[in-house]
């Protein structure tokens, strides 16, 4: 490694260690254990501190090769964004907006992930009231389908909302929970909303079992 | 060099040493006894772990360090209990930047205060300023709804979790007699010995046969056997341990007798809040945690009245 590029893996430390600190998060792995091979993790989404809690959450040599996706528009912005997202978390960033067909956000995604990582995705496609788990936006469908292989792990974060609530910029540090359910996959010739129901209830089941 | 209190914390040390040993052996042998009631134990032990080693590191380091490292350590304590405290109360979205100014500024500034031993601020910071401008702080919000819970939990945190915790790095200025060798971060440890010796001892001798429970709806371990029997032996082991402070036998029993009253007083007091809200202990709040509040809550609520008795026994 080259000693220009030695602050990465310890900013990619340091991320890891704040993320612990803020969601003073306790994990359980309910069903599946950590790996390297290709996941795709999905969450449900009510904070923005949503991918670092689960990116902190991972074991060293399984973070090395998950990335999580995020929004283009908003972490290009600024010096600090661009660092964070694409130098330390080497993430996946995703065009919002102008979404064309010949550069479709799958394909990309597909590109990316290669046969090497895996990524994290919050299939409701924005931040929800802690609540109520929204609908899941068909991305995650399509991904699976070019890629039927790709084990889905359902995650149930709890408490997040609390810590850094929407339109908030301070966070109040109090505990919370994350929460690895078993992996599921698109069965052969599954309909897309059956599947997404299907993937949606896995969360609502992990907070049902676990979190009450 | 305070050798007396160098000698307790390495009697402490060699206890816990020895118990680590014992309950390595015992987990090997799963089947024959019944873990459930030995996990408080197996639990009170990995606490007591961090917490005398970070004593003991303290103490050699004073002289380069001062009291820097138990005041962190103490910060850290209150900051970690207020979390918990805060995660278990339900709270509203608008007491969010509260929360913040609770969490992050009160703790520092009750810190700091202790730190620079200001007494006459530090003992009325928090039920003074902190305890009205909570409630003022969330009419910034404009979210009436449970107004009065909604500040009266967060204060209530505050004076437990914070402001009594305080007290007891704030020992570590009280002055000495000039012909002690006692340092005043001895009188802070041999505080935490007797806390956490009377805190143990209320749950096993709780488990006598014979049980007048103090309140089962509140705390099903609790009983007044446990509680006066174990301070009677506290008792007996603060005087026994009175060459580890600047008191006579008399003066340690009885203060030891204070911490054990006030110990139970505050395991039946945060029962009370568990129980109010639906959890066994501060621990499954978030499996996998060791709840910080189930260990440091006889500490909280013994700390000031052992800092009071103290300071009037040794003018």
């Amino acid at each position: 490694m080259k000693l220009s590029e030695l602050d990465i893996p310890v900013a990619r430390l340091g991320l890891a260690l704040l993320g612990r600190f803020l969601s003073g998060v306790s994990v359980s792995w309910e069903g599946c254990q950590p790996d390297t091979c290709q996941r795709v993790y999905y969450a449900n989404h009510t904070s923005h501190l949503d991918p670092l809690a689960i990116w902190s959450a991972l074991p060293q040599f399984v973070r090395n090769v998950t990335r999580p996706v995020a929004a283009k528009d908003y972490w290009e912005k600024g010096l600090i964004r661009p660092y964070i997202a694409q130098r330390c978390f080497n993430a996946l960033l995703l065009e919002r907006k102008e979404v064309k067909v010949h550069h479709s956000p799958i394909t990309y995604m597909l590109n990316e992930m290669g046969d090497k990582y895996s990524i994290i995705l919050f299939p409701e496609g924005t931040r929800g009231d802690g609540v109520q788990i929204a609908e899941f936006k068909s991305g995650i469908y399509h991904l699976c389908k070019k890629r039927p292989e790709l084990e889905l792990i359902p995650i149930y974060l709890d408490n997040m909302n609390r810590i850094l609530p929407r339109g908030r910029v301070l966070p109040v540090p109090m505990l919370s929970r994350l929460i690895f359910g078993p992996p599921l996959w698109l069965e052969q010739g599954e309909p897309k909303n059956q599947f997404l129901t299907r993937a949606r209830q896995a969360i609502i089941d992990l907070k049902e079992k676990y979190s009450e | 060099m305070d050798i007396r209190s160098l000698i307790l914390t390495i009697i402490v040390l060699a206890i816990l040493a020895t118990s680590s040993v014992i309950a390595f052996y015992i987990k090997r042998q799963k089947d024959t006894i019944d873990m459930r009631t030995l996990e408080p134990f197996f639990s009170r032990l990995r606490g007591w772990w961090s917490l005398f080693t970070i004593l003991t590191v303290s103490l050699l380091l004073e002289p380069l360090c001062g009291n820097t490292i138990t005041l962190i350590l103490f910060a850290a304590l209150s900051f970690w209990g207020m979390r918990e405290f805060l995660t278990l109360t339900p709270t509203r979205p608008a007491d969010h930047i509260t929360m913040f100014l609770v969490l992050f500024i009160c703790t520092i500034v009750q810190y700091v205060l202790v730190a620079w031993n200001l007494y006459e601020l530090f003992s009325i910071f928090i039920p003074t300023y902190a305890f009205l401008l909570v409630p003022a702080c969330i009419t910034l919000s404009g979210d009436s709804t449970h107004f009065l819970e909604r500040a009266a939990k967060i204060d209530m945190g505050m004076l437990i979790c914070i402001y009594s915790l305080s007290f007891a790095p704030a020992l570590l200025s009280l002055q000495m007699p000039d012909n002690s060798s006692i340092s005043s971060l001895g009188l802070l440890i041999f505080f935490v010995v007797i806390a956490q010796i009377s805190d143990v001892l209320q749950y096993v001798m709780s488990l006598f046969p014979i049980r007048h429970y103090i309140s089962r709806e509140i705390n099903t371990s609790k009983t007044w056997e446990g509680v006066l029997g174990s301070t009677l032996v506290v008792m007996l082991i603060g005087a026994a341990l009175s060459w580890a402070t600047p008191f006579s036998y008399l003066y340690a029993a009885l203060l030891s007798m204070a911490i054990s009253f006030m110990g139970a007083a505050g395991s039946m007091t945060l029962s009370a809040v568990k129980r109010d809200r639906g959890v066994k202990d501060y621990g499954t709040l978030v499996e996998g945690h060791s709840g910080i509040l189930d260990r440091i809550d006889s500490l909280c609520f013994a700390a000031p009245i052992f800092y009071h008795l103290s300071q009037i026994i040794l003018k």
